[in-house]
């Protein structure tokens, strides 16, 4: 576990964590994902997907609505345990350890990622626990300590100059697009080094989405991020490395320039005429 | 063609006759009652009929504190009993429970609403009577004949689960999907989610719910009448009987032509009962309107 | 730490379930007590006859005059419950479709009147009784009963009516329907099965309850002929003679008691079944 600090006079570390980037080893992929299945009922929602998502790129998850994108996100975190009706099997495995079917202690493997859902969802304390929840669940106590994260981490999605007079008001009171920079300052407080996103942008205005879009560019440098959504231009802008998707299958794979210049597929080309 | 807007002017009409009697029905019933229990206004102060504790109808005097009291008592007692059990119900069910035992369990919720109130007074005569009797008062090292305050607030708590769990359950189903995933997300085991988001983010909703289940056994009659013993005092031992305000009025219907005032003294008592009962509503409704209306 | 948490889920997932599970241990044991005791002393004569001399001293008879009374004031009851609270619930629906204030606070006071206990509702018709000069009799019975299972009736339907989505009104306004036309044809078919539970659950409340009869409809070992007339009703059948010495006659309350038990277990049963079959075909 990373420690939290506080750094000594003189120094300053409100800036990123710059021992995110030593986890696990260098060039292994982040998440790997294998021969993962889910099925709905009689619906197979997600057929046999395999994939590996590299370190510290933006992973762009694209495809059409109800084609499987955000379930395959909520199966790497273990969240479709909330959602009784759904049958997992397979293997994810976040660094090395295979969370849908880990010995270990779940809830610290999810600390590992950070999730920004579709529409933000404070959860219902102020702005300053919102963000010292997560860490105390941690086990960190220290008062100080605790404040000090909070600053830093609200300074680093660029929110600690709108919100510092405000800290114990109750987090509904921000706009949508503050409370979406809020939950991402809340999941990064948690040290995780995967970031995922769930259409973080589709309920916010287009100056919120840019300022989020901008955020995420920075952060790539220290954490990997993916990334769903099913809009092409948001894709285009932000990807490394593009994931199609289409009716619970993965279509194709690869680099941006690759994908939208010579789609290999008919379902891709198809989708990238409709986008433009 | 002129027949048919005649008959939509009528059924029009009666449909908002309808609508507005059953509305003002409180209102006529508090009018009514009030104007039966005028005269024992003029005999007592409303201070010293609620606070006075002598009962004695034949020398006109109507002191209601035993039998508010006592109300109170199995009440609360009910309350304290029933609580966390319609709390952990309804957690289990909305949270953690799967389809299977939910299409079980609504049913089961449903006949305990249905019961009628008698029938849970019979249960309590057979069952819970003698195990206060026999098992918790030995237990305690008192003698209790089993008919007593502690009999009423078990079968009493028994009967406002069901109308407080159906609540509670509407209640957490309003909770956002997401709001439970973030948490999760964030590190959370699923009872810390439970504890830190649903429950507080519910927290004005499960008071609400608590506070109607409060109303309702605050006027329950029948079942309470039958276990608790009957007897006038003011007790602060839950072995001892008591007699709440609903069975006082039950009890005594048939007398009370034969004594002055004691009609207007049971239609006081009757109308304390809706008023507190209709403040209580009132104010809980609005909360849980409120928490359930976002 | 980490053992902290695991030990406080688990310890607390074990009272979530213990908590759910004895709702279900709770209901068959009331229900195994009923019937056992109740069983014991049912036989046709039970069901079949009106109680004969002696009857209170554990001669002969039944409580037919009982369950006959306590059939008479649902039934009737439900009739009214049904001519008022129908309308009512379809003018919410209807003409106050577009007032979402109205409406709202309407739906408040329906639910705070459905809090109203059924002593309260009995002390009022005892006061009405008075005041018009009335014996208790089957008619006093079934208006306080029917005052007492309105606000179910309205509410329960109004929920159902409630889901119908406003685009069905509109379809039916446009085809040149009047209000009422659609109210009747469109919307009270739509809702049937809403309907159906809202009766059956009246119903169920007004067969069942004890105090508000208690004032109103007397008590008597014949079988009423006419509205003006006593009625003896179930609930009160097995609370006078449950308060009876005698054994026989106490065997008796857990055997009426068994029947009323069945009763509501019929009513509750069939409200399930019959507003499943009803809502198949219907639009959500």
């Amino acid at each position: 576990m990373i420690p939290y600090i506080i750094p000594s006079e003189g120094t300053n570390d409100l800036g990123h964590d710059s021992d995110l980037s030593l986890r696990g080893n260098g060039s292994q992929p982040v998440v790997r994902v294998k021969n993962l299945n889910v099925f709905a009922g009689e619906h197979h929602i997600l057929k046999n997907i395999n994939l590996e998502i590299p370190r510290n790129k933006i992973t762009v998850l694209l495809g059409p609505s109800g084609c499987g994108k955000t379930t395959l996100l909520k199966c790497m975190n273990k969240l479709t345990d909330l959602y009784k009706e759904l049958k997992v099997s397979g293997s994810i495995y976040i660094d090395d350890d295979d969370i849908l079917n880990a010995q270990g202690y779940i809830p610290e493997i999810r600390q590992r990622m950070g999730l920004l859902s579709q529409r933000p969802f404070p959860l219902p304390m102020s702005i300053f626990r919102n963000v010292s929840y997560g860490i105390k669940l941690k086990g960190i106590s220290d008062k100080k300590l605790i404040a000090h994260n909070v600053e830093k981490y609200l300074r680093e999605v660029g929110l600690w100059e709108e919100v510092k007079d405000r800290l114990n008001q109750p987090a509904t009171s921000l706009s949508i697009g503050q409370q979406q920079r809020l939950c991402l300052a809340r999941g990064l407080a948690v040290k995780p080094h995967i970031i995922l996103a769930d259409e973080p942008t589709s309920a916010l205005d287009p100056i919120s989405s840019k300022i989020i879009e901008n955020l995420f560019k920075e952060l790539k440098k220290n954490y990997t991020i993916i990334l769903v959504t099913h809009v092409l231009r948001q894709a285009v802008r932000l990807a490394d490395n593009v994931v199609f998707m289409y009716y619970g299958e993965i279509i194709e794979q690869g680099p941006p320039e690759r994908l939208f210049n010579e789609p290999a597929t008919e379902k891709l080309k198809e989708y990238i005429y409709e986008g433009n | 063609m002129q027949k048919r807007f005649i008959t939509d002017k009528i059924t029009w009409t009666w449909m908002l006759f309808s609508l507005i009697l059953i509305l003002t029905m409180p209102l006529i019933m508090g009018v009514g009652l009030y104007l039966k229990s005028a005269p024992i206004f003029e005999h007592q102060s409303l201070w010293q009929l609620i606070t006075g504790s002598n009962w004695s109808p034949t020398r006109g005097n109507f002191g209601f504190w035993p039998f508010i009291s006592s109300s109170l008592y199995v009440t609360i007692l009910s309350f304290i009993l029933a609580v966390p059990v319609c709390l952990f119900a309804g957690i289990y069910l909305t949270q953690f429970a799967s389809g299977t035992l939910n299409k079980i369990m609504h049913p089961v919720i449903d006949i305990l609403a249905g019961l009628p109130s008698v029938i849970y007074g019979v249960w309590g005569i057979l069952i819970i009577v003698p195990f206060v009797s026999k098992v918790l008062a030995p237990f305690f090292n008192v003698t209790s004949s089993g008919y007593s305050l502690f009999a009423g607030g078990i079968v009493l708590a028994i009967m406002c689960i069901p109308y407080m769990l159906n609540m509670l359950i509407e209640v957490f189903n309003t909770v956002p999907a997401g709001m439970k995933e973030a948490s999760l997300a964030l590190g959370a085991t699923y009872w810390e989610a439970v504890k830190h988001v649903v429950v507080r983010k519910s927290f004005p909703g499960i008071i609400s719910a608590y506070g109607l289940g409060l109303a309702k056994a605050f006027g329950e009659t029948i079942a309470v009448m039958m276990v608790v013993g009957n007897r006038i005092q003011v007790s602060v031992n839950p072995f001892e009987a008591g007699y709440p305000l609903p069975a006082l009025i039950a009890n005594n219907y048939g007398e009370m032509l034969s004594i002055p005032m004691y009609d207007a003294a049971l239609m006081f008592a009757a109308l304390l009962l809706l008023v507190i009962i209709l403040i209580i509503n009132l104010i809980f409704r609005y909360f849980i309107y409120k928490a359930t209306q976002q | 730490m980490r053992k902290r948490k695991q030990i406080e889920e688990a310890i607390f997932m074990f009272l979530l379930r213990v908590s759910t599970y004895s709702l279900i241990a709770i209901l068959a044991f009331i229900i195994v007590i009923i019937f056992v005791k109740g069983f014991g002393a049912l036989n046709p004569d039970m069901v079949l006859k009106t109680p004969k001399g002696g009857f209170y001293y554990g001669g002969e008879g039944g409580v037919l005059n009982a369950i006959v009374g306590s059939l008479y004031i649902a039934v009737g009851a439900s009739v009214i419950a049904i001519v008022l609270g129908a309308p009512a619930a379809l003018y919410i629906n209807v003409h106050l479709v577009r007032h979402k204030r109205t409406r709202n606070v309407i739906r408040y006071l329906l639910d705070a009147l459905w809090g109203i206990p059924s002593i309260v509702y009995g002390a009022f018709g005892f006061t009405l009784m008075l005041f018009l000069g009335m014996n208790a009799s089957l008619i006093a019975g079934i208006v306080v009963v029917a005052l007492l299972i309105t606000p179910i009736v309205v509410r329960t339907f109004d929920e159902v009516l409630s889901t119908i989505p406003i685009g069905l009104h509109e379809a039916s306004l446009a085809l040149g329907s009047t209000n009422t036309e659609m109210a009747f044809k469109v919307l009270f078919k739509q809702g049937l099965p809403g309907f159906i539970t809202a009766v059956l659950l009246g119903f169920g409340r007004g067969i069942g309850d004890a105090a508000s009869v208690l004032f109103t409809a007397g008590y008597t070992d014949l079988i009423p002929t006419a509205l003006d007339e006593p009625a003896a009703t179930l609930p009160l059948a097995i609370f006078f003679q449950l308060g009876s010495p005698i054994p026989e006659v106490r065997e008796r309350a857990f055997a009426a008691a068994a029947i009323l038990t069945i009763i509501i277990l019929i009513i509750s049963l069939s409200a399930r079944i019959l507003s499943k079959r009803y809502s198949r075909s219907n639009i959500r």
